[in-house]
């Protein structure tokens, strides 16, 4: 054994567990370091602790709606006339663009029942997300709601019934409280 | 940032001794002092100077304004008026940043289609055009972000479809909708966000514009004859004085026009609704963009059928973001080796085509889609009517001058020219249905349609194919003859 002639001797294998160890060690920490960046930009928890509401239904007004804003987003609570809840039950579900019954629009109050007189629909219009215009200004041509836009109109139900819109406004997730006074709305 | 030799000379001790550590002096005087110009250049090349001075004027404005805006919901349009009634001067300063916006949009339109026209975007300057078209983009979302700030109902409405076209992207839409609105809908967090990038990407377009003009300062200016510089004695000239005074000139033509808008038309490219604030229960009737975002709102617009597998929705959005993408492969879409349109007669029609489309895109984009366009006849007195309810609907109608436009076993629909035979008829009928007028005529969504088809077809049919079938004319042998063969005389040559 001599230090005289000193020849350095590369172990590739060693280099190259170190190149991928360190390469492996610096994408993980960037993934780490740059996920709480694209978090940061989720809803707030104040933001998702603001996505219910509860909504007393009793002031209502036959015939009339309330709006509220959940989180920034319309919704309409509409007591609906006789005659409106039966235009919106006459009506035969597998002619629609979107095919619903009206009973399959509707949430069961605690008892088990339906409560047809209580509609809650989203007030996005379904097409680019316009505010629809309702009773007390223009229901469009089936009764329910018009949106100003693009010209959507919604029956008595909230289903599309003519216009570019899509779809039905959707039924929100909702409940009726234990004597059926008040529904509360979640996003 | 330029590519050719170094003509700095440092004059004195201190120069020198800048000059030494850091060559700061010699790189302004390169690039804008002594850098040597193609000396042909026409007014259509004032633009970037132009543009230059929209980013700093913009940048400068934007800065004051950020001292007294106040970014929230609750305070925001407040705050805006506050800048137009209690700060001094913000009136001014607040016109001069809206209304700088859309002087920097008709500056890059024109800077754009100068590029077009002249082929600034062929070989080797394909880096500095998409380079610019980042910019425009940047642009766009600053300009869109900015938008949103006043906070009035234009602001968030506008604001509000365009962050739904989002959600037409399949699966993960709605979720990087929400992840960008930080809320289930355009809120409070928007409008921070926003206001933070909105004043973060104005830096980003000068980080890029620095790039854009180090590019096209290592390969040269084009210029309109096309032809690259073969002798830089006889083809250039040095950029000061020649095009310092040239641009200047262009500048204060331009801060002219730029002055006429905010003292005597401050509003008059805005829409009204803005100055309502923003009410997330109620929409305005037209939601409308900023005219210089009007032909992609178009483009937009014009995608109402599913195209295969792909929703109307979603296909509208592609075509949208399609229209701009298209401009980063333009460069190897041309394949014409001749760069200025001059010397192409047949290509320089299609581009005259372009530019009318590009701005019937825009008309098209600020009008309703149902609008008439070409009106065909007169206005009718339109029924639809159940012959479960009026059996004799026919007959009667027919009876009282009614035109049957479609009919079935279940309905009829029946045109009336006039208001009494509609009456007349609605009474006789005994139907309950209401009239509604009907224009008759072209409407704006067939023609937008075309439109769209056409901006399209200019860029991936035309300009591939003209490049193969137009035979070019002669180009000059070089800027100088150019110059001196349109001067037409030999003494013009040797009086030089």
């Amino acid at each position: 054994m001599t230090d005289e002639t000193y020849t350095e001797t590369v172990d590739e294998d060693r280099r190259d567990f170190i190149h991928i160890a360190a390469g492996a060690a610096v994408a993980g920490g960037a993934g780490a370091l740059a996920w709480p960046f694209i978090a940061q930009m989720l809803p707030a928890l104040d933001t998702r602790a603001a996505s219910s509401l509860e909504v007393p239904i009793t002031d209502i007004p036959e015939g009339g709606e309330i709006r509220v804003l959940i989180g920034g987003k319309p919704f309409f609570i509409r007591h609906r006339t006789a005659a409106e809840i039966a235009a919106a039950e006459s009506v035969e579900a597998g002619d629609l663009p979107d095919p619903q019954t009206d009973e399959e629009r509707l949430v069961a109050r605690a008892d088990g029942t339906l409560n047809p007189a209580i509609l809650v629909v989203s007030g996005s219009c379904t097409h680019l997300g316009c505010v629809p215009v309702g009773p007390g200004s223009n229901t469009g041509e089936f009764g329910g709601w018009y949106c100003p836009c693009h010209g959507s109109h919604y029956d008595t139900s909230g289903r599309i019934r003519k216009g570019p819109a899509p779809t039905n406004l959707p039924v929100p997730t909702y409940e009726y409280n234990a004597d059926g006074s008040a529904v509360t709305i979640s996003l | 940032m330029s590519g050719h030799e170094s003509t700095y000379k440092p004059g004195t001790g201190i120069e020198k001794w800048i000059d030494a550590r850091l060559p700061i002096v010699r790189l302004v005087h390169d690039s804008f002092v002594g850098f040597p110009v193609a000396k042909n250049l026409n007014y259509w090349w004032t633009f970037g100077a132009i543009l230059a001075v929209c980013l700093v004027t913009q940048i400068i404005t934007g800065i004051v304004l950020a001292m007294h805006y106040v970014p929230h919901v609750d305070m925001a349009f407040a705050s805006v008026e506050r800048i137009m009634r209690d700060v001094e001067y913000g009136w001014l300063i607040r016109y001069i940043h809206a209304n700088g916006a859309s002087m920097f949009f008709l500056a890059v339109y024109i800077h754009m289609f100068r590029g077009l026209y002249y082929g600034s975007y062929k070989a080797p300057r394909e880096i500095s055009w998409i380079l610019g078209v980042i910019i425009y983009l940047l642009m766009m979302g600053t300009a869109f972000m900015g938008y949103v700030l006043p906070w009035g109902q234009m602001s968030l409405h506008g604001a509000s479809v365009i962050t739904n076209l989002i959600g037409a992207i399949p699966l993960v839409g709605e979720q990087i909708k929400i992840w960008l609105q930080g809320a289930p809908s355009i809120g409070n967090a928007t409008l921070n966000r926003f206001f933070s990038l909105h004043y973060l990407l104005p830096f980003m377009i000068a980080g890029v514009v620095i790039l854009h003009i180090w590019a096209f300062h290592t390969t040269g200016n084009n210029n309109p004859t096309g032809v690259d510089v073969k002798d830089e004695k006889k083809d250039t000239v040095p950029f000061h004085p020649y095009y310092t005074v040239k641009d200047g000139f262009a500048i204060i033509v331009f801060l002219m026009i730029f002055a006429g808008f905010v003292f005597y038309a401050p509003n008059v490219l805005g829409h009204a609704d803005n100055y309502i604030e923003g009410n997330p229960l109620k929409t305005p009737a037209h939601i409308v963009p900023e005219w210089y975002l009007l032909p992609f709102y178009a483009i937009l617009r014009a995608i109402t059928f599913d195209i295969g597998p792909i929703p109307a929705k979603l296909g509208g959005v592609i075509a949208m973001f399609g229209a701009i993408a298209v401009l980063f492969v333009l460069p190897w879409l041309d394949t014409s080796k001749v760069r200025s349109l001059r010397y192409r007669p047949l290509a320089r029609q299609f581009f005259l085509g372009f530019v009318a489309v590009c701005l019937l895109l825009g008309v098209a984009g600020a009008s309703n889609p149902d609008d008439i366009v070409i009106k065909t006849g007169e206005d009718t007195l339109r029924y639809e009517v159940s012959l479960e309810e009026a059996p004799e609907a026919v007959a009667v109608a027919e009876a009282h001058h009614g035109k049957i436009v479609s009919s079935n076993s279940e309905r009829v629909i029946v045109d009336f020219a006039h208001y009494e035979d509609a009456v007349e008829f609605a009474e006789a009928s005994g139907t309950t249905a209401e009239a509604t007028v009907k224009h008759h005529g072209l409407t704006w969504l067939p023609v937008a349609q075309l439109l769209t088809f056409l901006y399209f077809a200019y860029f991936l049919i035309i300009i591939p194919l003209l490049g193969l079938i137009e035979r070019p004319k002669d180009e000059p042998e070089s800027i100088a003859d150019s110059i001196h063969k349109s001067n037409g005389s030999a003494d013009a040559v040797a009086a030089e």
